[in-house]
Order: C-alpha cells, then sequence, then structure tokens
C-alpha cells in the first residue's frame, strides 16, 4: 500500500540507515544473542511461575477453604484477577485487528509483542475459574460433552456458560492470528541461521515458509477476514464477561451500563500492560527505532480516551443508582464510595480517572518516565476496579448480620502475584526466541512511513521544480494505488 | 513441492517497486514467471503476476455458517428435545440466550477452518522442508524463479537481458537436486 503520506506524520521507523537488511538485522539480533540480563530476569520469573503452580497446588490438594473467601463474600481475588487479566488481553487483539481494519499503520512495531502478551495473560486468567472449581480434574464438564449420566447437559442459559465459549474462543482465535503472523518471521530467522538444529527448530516454527506472492495473497485474505472476526469478538468477549455480573440480581452488578464499561475498562488496562511492557523491551532489545515516541504517544491518546470513557462510566453508575430511586442500589453505591472500602474506590478513581488526564498535555504524553509511571498507575488501578465492583457488591449483602470484609490469605496472595511471574516468564521466553517485532510487517511499512522514505520523497519533491524526477523511472511516489 | 523445476534461472531486486515494474514488462514479453518470492505482501503483485483472487474468504464464510448452524440446532435439541428444563415456567427455547454461543461458534470455525485451509493450501505444516530459492528472499531480496527445463536458451537469454535492464541487481543460474 504506497498510499501518500501527509509529511507532517511522524516517521515510524527511525534512523537514516534503515534499509530491508538493516531491519531484518535489528530485529532479529534478539533472538541471536545470549544475555545475563535476561537469564536473571528469566530464572527469577521462572521462581515465581513455580510458586504459582505450588500455591494452586496447595489450593487442589488442601481446597478452596485456604482461600479468603467467606460466606459472603464468595467471589473476590480470584474473580478479580481472572477479569483483570481478561481485559490485558485485550489490548493484543485490538491492536491487530481493530487497529488493521482502521489501517493504523503505527501497530505493526507493536502488534506482535500485544498479541503474545494476549495469548499469556488469557492463560493466566484461565487458571482462575479452573481451580475456583475446585475440582479441576473434572473441568472437562464446562464444555457440553456427551456423558453417560442420562441426558444431563449444561445449562445454555448460564452467562458462566457463555464465559467459557467466549475465553475459549477468543484464546484459540488470537493464537491462530498470531501464529500465522509469527510463520513468515520464522522463516527469516530460519534463513539467516548459521546451524543446522537451530535451521530445523526454526524451519519447523515457520511451518515451511517461503513467501511465494500466493503464500501471501492467500496470507493477506487470511489476516484481513480474522481481523473481521476478532474484532467482533475482543468486543464480545469483554460484554460477556460483564454478563457474569450484569445478569445477575445483585445491587451493584446488575446494570446495563456494565459490556461498554467493561470493554472500555479492558482496552485501557491492556494498553498500560502493552506500555510497561514495550518501554522495558525497546530499551533492553535497543528497538527505540521500531517503537518510537510517536508509537507512544498514540497510545496514550488510546489510554486518555479510554481512561475517560471509564470515569464517565463510573459517574454514571452513581447517577442511576441516586435517579433509580431503588433503595439496595443506592445503598451499594454509598456503601461502596463511603464504606470499609473506602480506600480502595479512592485509589480506583486517582489511579483510572485522574492519573490518565496528564495525558491532555503533549510534552506528559510523550514523556517516557511518565507513560511508564502512570502505565503502573493504570495496571493498579484496574485492578481495584474488579475488586471494588466485586468485593463491595458482596460484603455488605441484604442481611446485615452476615456482613464481611474480605482479606486475602497467602495462597490468594500467591496465587496472584505468581500468576504475574509466569506471565512475564511467558514474556520473557517469547522476547528471546520469537521476533518482538513483526519484521514483515514493519518491512511492508518502509516505503511510507519510514524516516527515510520521507526524506527521500523530501528531497524528490523539492528538486522536482529543477527537473530532477527523482524516483519517478518507477511511477510517482504520491500514486495511489487501488487501496 | 515434487514437481519443482531442478533447473532455474532466478532474478533479484531490492525495491519492491522496480520489481512490480519488471514483473509487468517480463509478462509483457510473454515470458511466463514460475515462481515469485518477496520478504514481505508487497501490494499489486498478485495483479502484476495476474493471480486471480483467493477464494479464502469465501471459504471463511462457509465454515462460519456451519459454526452458527451446529450451534443454534445443537442447543434447540438440548434445551427443548433432549434434556428440556422447566426454569418456572419459561420458555424452553429462549432464543437470545443462545446468541452468544451462537456467535463464538461462528467465529471459532470459520476462525479454524480458513486456517486450516490456508495451511492445506499454501501446504504449510510443521517439518516441510521448502526449496529455499535463494535465503534473502526472506531478508531484503525480491525473487523471481523462472523454468529453465521449459524454456529455450535463446529465451533464458532473454531473460537474463530483461532482468539486467529492468533493475535485478543479480541474475543466476541455479541447479537443485532432486530432493532439495
Amino acid at each position: 500500500m504506497h498510499a501518500y503520506e501527509s509529511e507532517f506524520r511522524e516517521p515510524l521507523i527511525n534512523g537514516m540507515d534503515k534499509n530491508y537488511t538493516k531491519i531484518t538485522d535489528d530485529l532479529v539480533a534478539p533472538t541471536e544473542r545470549n544475555s545475563a540480563m535476561w537469564w536473571i530476569a528469566t530464572l527469577l520469573c521462572g521462581a515465581g511461575a513455580l510458586f504459582f503452580v505450588f500455591c494452586l497446588g496447595w489450593t487442589v490438594w488442601f481446597g478452596i477453604g485456604t482461600w479468603g473467601l467467606n460466606k459472603t463474600i464468595g467471589w473476590a481475588w480470584d474473580i478479580t484477577n481472572f477479569v483483570w487479566w481478561i481485559g490485558i488481553g485485550h489490548a493484543g487483539t485490538l491492536i491487530s485487528a481493530i487497529l488493521l481494519l482502521f489501517r493504523q499503520r503505527y501497530r505493526t512495531g507493536i502488534n506482535r509483542a500485544a498479541e503474545a502478551m494476549t495469548i499469556f495473560a488469557v492463560i493466566c486468567a484461565g487458571m482462575f475459574p479452573i481451580f475456583h472449581m475446585g475440582r479441576v480434574w473434572d473441568a472437562g464438564f464446562i464444555f457440553p460433552l456427551p456423558n453417560t449420566r442420562g441426558p444431563l447437559w449444561v445449562n445454555f442459559n448460564s452467562p458462566l456458560l457463555w464465559d467459557v465459549f467466549a475465553i475459549s474462543t477468543y484464546f484459540s482465535v488470537s493464537l491462530l492470528f498470531w501464529y500465522s503472523g509469527l510463520m513468515p518471521d520464522f522463516a527469516t530467522i530460519r534463513d539467516r541461521s548459521k546451524g543446522k538444529i537451530r535451521w530445523y527448530i526454526y524451519n519447523a516454527l515457520s511451518f515451511g515458509w517461503r513467501g511465494t506472492a500466493k503464500n501471501w495473497q492467500r496470507f493477506e485474505s487470511l489476516s484481513l477476514v480474522l481481523a473481521g472476526l476478532s474484532t467482533p469478538l475482543v468486543l464480545s468477549v469483554h460484554t460477556i464477561v460483564s454478563f457474569d455480573f450484569a445478569t445477575s440480581v445483585i445491587p451493584g452488578w446488575h446494570t446495563t451500563i456494565f459490556p461498554p464499561y467493561f470493554v472500555a475498562g479492558a482496552i485501557f488496562s491492556g494498553f498500560a500492560m502493552v506500555e510497561t511492557l514495550m518501554l522495558i523491551v525497546r530499551k533492553l532489545f535497543k528497538l527505540e527505532d521500531y517503537i518510537t515516541i510517536n508509537h507512544i504517544e498514540s497510545m496514550n491518546k488510546i489510554i486518555v480516551l479510554t481512561g475517560s470513557i471509564v470515569g464517565i462510566a463510573y459517574l454514571t453508575e452513581l447517577f442511576i443508582a441516586w435517579y433509580s430511586g431503588y433503595l439496595y442500589e443506592q445503598f451499594a453505591f454509598y456503601n461502596r464510595i463511603l464504606g470499609k472500602y473506602l480506600w480502595a474506590y479512592a485509589l480506583m478513581m486517582l489511579c483510572n480517572v485522574i492519573s490518565p488526564q496528564f495525558y491532555w498535555f503533549k510534552p506528559l504524553r510523550r514523556n517516557l518516565w511518565v507513560t511508564f509511571i502512570l502505565s503502573i498507575f493504570v495496571n493498579i488501578g484496574m485492578w481495584f476496579e474488579r475488586f471494588v465492583i466485586i468485593v463491595t457488591s458482596l460484603a455488605d449483602d441484604f442481611l446485615p448480620s452476615s456482613w464481611a470484609y474480605f482479606s486475602p490469605t497467602w495462597v490468594d496472595l500467591g496465587i496472584y502475584v505468581g500468576s504475574i511471574f509466569m506471565f512475564l516468564f511467558l514474556f520473557l521466553l517469547f522476547c528471546r526466541f520469537f521476533p518482538v517485532i513483526a519484521i514483515a510487517e514493519v518491512k511492508s511499512i518502509f516505503r511510507t512511513g519510514s524516516e527515510v522514505a520521507k526524506a527521500e520523497r523530501a528531497k524528490a519533491e523539492g528538486a522536482t521544480h529543477g527537473g530532477y524526477v527523482g524516483m519517478s523511472t518507477v511511477g510517482p511516489l504520491d500514486k495511489d494505488s487501488k487501496n | 513441492m515434487s514437481h519443482e523445476p531442478n533447473k532455474v534461472v532466478i532474478g533479484l531486486w531490492d525495491h519492491e517497486e522496480v520489481y512490480l515494474h519488471a514483473i509487468e514488462h517480463i509478462r509483457a514479453h510473454g515470458i511466463d514467471i514460475y515462481e515469485s518470492l518477496t520478504p514481505f505482501p508487497v501490494h499489486g503483485l498478485e495483479d502484476a503476476l495476474g493471480y486471480r483472487e483467493t477464494r479464502l474468504h469465501t471459504a471463511g464464510f462457509f465454515f462460519g455458517a456451519t459454526g452458527t448452524t451446529l450451534a443454534l440446532t445443537f442447543m434447540s435439541w438440548v434445551m427443548t428435545t433432549n434434556y428440556p428444563i422447566d426454569f418456572a415456567g419459561k420458555p424452553n427455547w429462549p432464543l437470545a440466550s443462545f446468541i452468544p454461543i451462537t456467535f463464538e461458534l461462528t467465529v471459532l470455525f470459520a476462525a479454524w477452518g480458513m486456517t486450516l485451509t490456508y495451511l492445506v493450501r499454501n501446504h504449510l505444516y510443521p517439518g516441510f522442508v521448502p526449496r529455499i530459492y535463494d535465503k534473502r528472499t526472506t531478508d531484503d531480496r525480491f525473487a523471481l524463479v523462472f523454468d529453465a527445463e521449459k524454456l529455450s536458451a535463446e529465451q533464458l537469454t532473454e531473460i537474463r537481458n530483461i532482468c539486467k535492464h529492468e533493475g535485478a541487481v543479480e541474475v543466476k543460474d541455479k541447479e537443485f537436486a532432486d530432493n532439495e
């Protein structure tokens, strides 16, 4: 797509020394060198991941009673962590699918890592409901499997079952999307590899990709349709997650605003996590030319937008609670803001609504430290959002004698913190062995979006008046192709 | 693939626009291009090569439709015939609550069906060892492969000349063993 691009747009690939060879060298480099830092980080996170497994084992062995749940608060950290991770997993598909449909080319720098993040986040998310079932070995029965217990099926009216379908579809479709994009890049690594074993491993990973014209033609058709399918999919997933609450009768959960509010929150937290990770990755792997300040700023714009949507949703909820005239709803929200979880509500408001407002100012949007700190704030804030919704609505229920407070046990804490280590561990493995940036896709924007191309065009345009035709032997550069 | 020619002439380009232009010229001379390899999808390449549009998305539609049908019929059968439950007299066929699962299965079937079709049609599977015409076609070179077994010596000379004239950075003859 050699569509004309405004010269006012900042380049998406910086550096005047770039060409296709250099792009391959730069982007494959992280998979070709060993670093002590990587080993330390991976071993550390691997140990944390083992602790995650240990805590899950503890839960299975001794039962859910090892968690801090009580009779009143039967859903707490587990479901909070589940929704939090699923939300984080939303950015990947959003970046790769929705931004592809909207032809936002800055996606090429960040889509691969964001998609990987999606996969790993959904893996972490899936652990919580599965282990909350208690008897994990029976987990397969959440699917409508034929069985010998007479005609006995799952309840197709239940949003929890819809969730099963939504999450598993989301996971597998994201995996397909991610992997189909990875195949050409694995082939690139394969064709540069020195050793024979490395060649065979990467050839197997690339499925024997060569990049013939027919391959690419089908590839483009596939990625476009997968993007078209994933766009409503990603919106449906968090909508259905919100149904888990919204279709219940609990005051504080039973609200029609939940689907859009959850989707916006998911995108918000997903982008925050992409930023947290990408800021580290671009520094460690020296990818500053490919993940530019421009990319960061674009993401920050989405964060301020979705953060504000979430803020409006919080206020709308309060207004509707008052306007409904429904005593129990009003109590639930009064309790949420001014009750015993005041501290959690305040933290949520501070992190999710106030902190992204700094991004209205351009210098702050383009400041790496501000971005890094705020992205962590948003991650924390979005965890507290789910905690506030889930726990405050349950804590003071219909019967004052059963009002309770939730205190996590070490197992709760271990599973949560362990899941973060698990996620980082998988992400570190990905960074070391997989191409972190979509090589082929970055190359495809080189002629339009790179600093080199812009300089060439500026030179050609400036010189045309003097009779210099520049690249015109191969057609004018601003010639719009058929799309 | 087994029927690939063992003797080939390969032309390599380093700029996709020059490459596209070259393809048009070569085809205008009535020369058959055996294969075209590029490091990334080049826009307009399939048109330049005269390929017809892929029908992969049409297949995707039918896979999706299969998912929709399967989900709806299965849930209807379970809820009305095989395992009807009385939820306080509510209807046994609640179409509205079938929508989420129907949608998910539509997407699931379309995505998997299309991807598997894509792998089969492209002959891609783990462990497949392809013939690499030139290592740099996944890096920074745009290649055209000509079947030297089919073309005459004069035609091959013509091809080499046209390639060079059309800005190829390298034109070379290559011979492969049968098992390569």
